[in-house]
């Protein structure tokens, strides 16, 4: 029930929206279908975004298109949870499995900027262990990077997003402290400090990618609250606001509105081009690399809607993997009434957090870590958790619904193991392009359960110790999704090497959440990101040495 | 029940910095729907309406809120979620047979149409419905529990919950752009927040 939406592409005639200001525009250099250009990147989001921008920079042509609109946040949000749904991916998706994903608001956007127009900006490191978790902590897979690598091109991704946090984070290695100091915390987040010491671990302020001071036309955060409904003020540091304007400086075409539906193999064993949609019809875009980036179930199912003679099962699927090992981070929030008023919904939604869990070992019967941070829904998204969760109604509803500025929370940010039996694949209904569906199963396994009850046990201690009463727990609540395409160092057990080129075909390349061999207990978009920027620099090493 | 913030009113803030255009359009848009169906038949339409007061009671004495009229509305423009359970049928076919289903239902059961029915009876059938308990065969292929928890709770309570009415009930806020808050520690409130009452 969108009253706000463009209906027709923005980014064309040699122009793209200047998301700064109202009715703006920044010049855009322009490609034709029959350019070959170096790469041409499916999809905008934390992945393509990043990779459009360090692509361009490095003096490469690159077009990006992504199915979603180009807004300008400052005329086109409104302060409103039901008018902001138009920020995410409501095309038709087919789920089940014992613990079937919510999928649209829960984790998955559309529009140029990708899921970080409507992310909750926490933009944390993954603990150093994880990126060997098989070897080093006996579960799940080893990824193909070093840790010290990717804890540089975290550093440069906190830089580019001035990342708001503490001087000193209370975990991990060093690391070199924050662009910009960290926000004030709301009451919500001071009811998981004051939880945290009472327990005797530590917290800290959430590092956040929104401004706490101001940068350009950026102003600073208002602490109006409606971030997961996108940021009409421009605080918010995704890719929108970001790496796109850098892109479309250094030369990059973005394309708005523009479905990709087919990626075509050549009889080379080299991808040409690829389909897409776009004002009423299909054309035809030739590049000399493809760079897919459209998050976890759209990756694989473009992967899959692209089979051709030659790869019958999709498109880099050798390995069978593809669409499989779909992880979604476990979500579960404890909740509970305080004497004080809260007023939750002021600020961002996750102020405070602690990642006792991530680096603690000990005392625990499960594999993997979780993270859990301070929570502040508004009252549809509160809602949906009354009615979902609980399952109430009528009187208790209601009952329930009028202690709102009371409530506080916390949610884990919780490990899954990536299983083979929870994936993606086609489904026979159509979309409005014509085009399979996807079919997305998932369920929990018995080691991600009891990760479960153990955060759900400690935060209810938590709540508990920081005065909190009526306290419950949520059932089966999940979040960002991650896996379906993972790297790896063979090609028999992964779809893509450390750089996100497929093994099967040389100029296939993947760049987004798909990668991910594990999930680790922290969102995922900083990795994303410092995943990109590392496949850009190996990209224009390659080209350097004539090995594209 | 006495209210607990009394006097406070979301739509006072509508020509203040708490609003911008984008906000106003929006909600100046959502309160100037009409109150009629647009999608459902006139049958259809009063049922959806009794299961909203069942599933949302309103408080009296408060602006009524037109909570139907949105889940019709997204009903005529067929705007899914974004996702469907497998067993379950399309967004459209599945209020039409769920509404359809819960009249057969209150039939069976209470011998009448569900609008016809007491509030108390429709209560104790909806109890069924949420626990599965159901006779009708109108049930077939949507299931009572997938329906009155996956769509008829879901959509209703997403609608009431998108109401400025709705936020004065609750103390929310609403728009907050360009200006936010700047009090936020325990008990801190901006001016333009609600008061809350100390008798309630
Ligand atoms: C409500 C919410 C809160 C979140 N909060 C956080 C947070 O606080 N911290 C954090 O780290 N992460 C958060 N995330 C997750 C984070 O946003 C995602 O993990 C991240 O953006 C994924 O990056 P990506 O590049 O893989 O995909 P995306 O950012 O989703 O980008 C994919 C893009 O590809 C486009 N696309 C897909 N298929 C096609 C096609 N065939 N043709 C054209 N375009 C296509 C889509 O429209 C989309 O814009 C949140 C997500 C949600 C939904
Ligand atoms: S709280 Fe800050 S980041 Fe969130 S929407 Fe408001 S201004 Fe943007």
């Amino acid at each position: 029930m969108s009253e706000i939406v463009p209906q027709v592409p923005r980014a064309r005639d040699g122009r793209a929206p200047d998301v700064f200001h109202v009715g703006g525009w920044v010049p855009m250099r322009e490609y034709a279908d029959d350019d070959e250009v170096d790469f041409a990147i499916i999809g905008t989001g934390a992945g393509g975004g990043t990779l459009a921008c360090r692509l361009s920079e490095a003096g490469f042509s690159v077009v990006a298109l992504d199915v979603g609109p180009y807004w300008r946040p400052l005329e086109d949000f409104a302060s409103d949870e039901h008018e902001q749904f138009k920020l995410y991916w409501r095309d038709e998706r087919i789920v089940d499995g014992t613990d079937a994903l919510q999928l649209g608001r829960n984790n998955s956007g559309q529009s140029v900027g990708g899921s970080m127009v409507h992310f909750a900006m926490v933009s944390l490191r993954f603990r150093p262990e994880w990126f060997k978790a098989r070897s080093q902590l006996g579960y799940g897979h080893d990824w193909p990077v070093d840790w010290r690598e990717m804890w540089r091109y975290y550093g440069e991704v906190e830089e580019a997003l001035k990342i708001a946090g503490p001087v000193r984070y209370p975990w991990g290695p060093h690391r070199p402290r924050y662009p910009y100091r960290a926000h004030e915390l709301n009451a919500a987040a001071r009811v998981l400090a004051r939880g945290s010491e009472a327990l005797g671990i530590k917290w800290a302020p959430t590092p956040l990618a929104t401004l706490s001071a101001p940068r350009g036309d950026a102003h600073p955060c208002v602490y109006r609250g409606f971030c997961i409904a996108g940021c009409s003020t421009n605080a918010k540091q995704s890719a929108l606001t970001t790496w796109i304007p850098r892109a479309l400086a250094a030369g990059a075409e973005i394309r708005d509105l523009a479905m990709v539906g087919r990626i075509e193999l050549g009889n080379s064993g080299r991808v040409t081009g690829l389909h897409y949609h776009r004002e009423g019809r299909w054309r035809f875009q030739r590049a000399r690399h493809v760079v897919v980036a459209g998050y976890s179930i759209e990756t694989p199912r473009l992967l899959l809607n692209s089979a051709c003679p030659r790869f019958p099962d999709g498109l880099a699927n050798s390995s069978g993997l593809v669409g499989h090992n779909l992880m979604a981070h476990s979500n579960q929030g404890v909740y509970g009434v305080m004497e004080d008023e809260i007023r939750w919904y002021k600020g961002p939604p996750s102020l405070a957090i602690t990642e006792h869990w991530n680096y603690t070992d000990e005392g625990k019967d499960f594999h993997g870590g979780y993270s859990y941070m301070s929570q502040g829904p508004l009252p549809v998204e509160w809602v949906g958790t009354m009615t979902g969760n609980r399952g109430l109604w009528g009187e208790a509803l209601q009952r329930e619904m009028q202690k709102y500025i009371h409530q506080a929370g916390l949610k884990i940010v919780g490990e899954t193991q990536a299983r083979d039996e929870n994936r993606v694949r086609l489904a026979d209904e159509k979309d409005r392009f014509g085009l399979p569906v996807a079919h997305v199963t998932f369920s929990y396994g018995d080691n991600d359960h009891r990760l479960i009850a153990h955060a759900k046990r400690f935060m209810r201690d938590s709540l508990a110790a920081a005065g909190a009463r009526d306290i419950w727990a949520e059932e089966s609540e999940t979040a960002h999704l991650m896996g379906t395409c993972r790297m790896g160092d063979d090609p028999s057990t992964s779809v893509t090497n450390a750089d996100g080129r497929s093994w099967d075909i040389p100029n296939l390349w993947i760049c987004d959440g798909s990668l991910f061999p594990t999930s680790g207990g922290v969102n995922p978009s900083l990795t994303i990101q410092a995943l990109a920027c590392r496949a850009a620099d190996r990209i224009k090493l390659l080209a350097k040495r004539g090995e594209l | 029940m006495t209210e607990r913030f009394p006097g406070y009113d979301v739509l006072a803030k509508r020509d203040t910095p708490s609003w911008n255009d984008a906000s106003r359009r929006v909600i100046d848009h959502r309160l100037a729907l009409e109150d009629e169906p647009r999608f459902l038949t006139q049958d259809e339409w009063r049922l959806l309406v009794a299961l909203c007061d069942r599933i949302v009671p309103q408080p009296p004495h408060r602006p009524r809120i037109p909570v139907a009229v949105l889940i019709d509305r997204k009903l005529q423009q067929d705007q899914g979620d974004g996702y469907r359970q497998a067993s379950m049928p399309p967004l459209r076919q599945a209020w039409r047979q769920g509404l359809h289903a819960l009249n057969e239902e209150a039939r069976l059961r209470f011998g009448g149409n569900f609008v016809e029915l007491a509030p108390g009876q429709q209560d104790a059938l909806l109890e069924l419905l949420a626990r599965d308990q159901v006779r009708s065969e109108a049930w077939q292929g949507l299931g009572a529990k997938s329906f009155f928890k996956g769509r008829a709770l879901h959509d209703i309570g997403s609608s009431y919950y998108a109401f400025p009415e709705s936020w004065n009930q609750i103390g929310f806020g609403g728009p907050a752009s360009p200006r936010g808050y700047v009090r936020m520690d325990f008990n801190r409130r901006d001016p333009w927040e609600a008061v809350e009452s100390k008798h309630v």
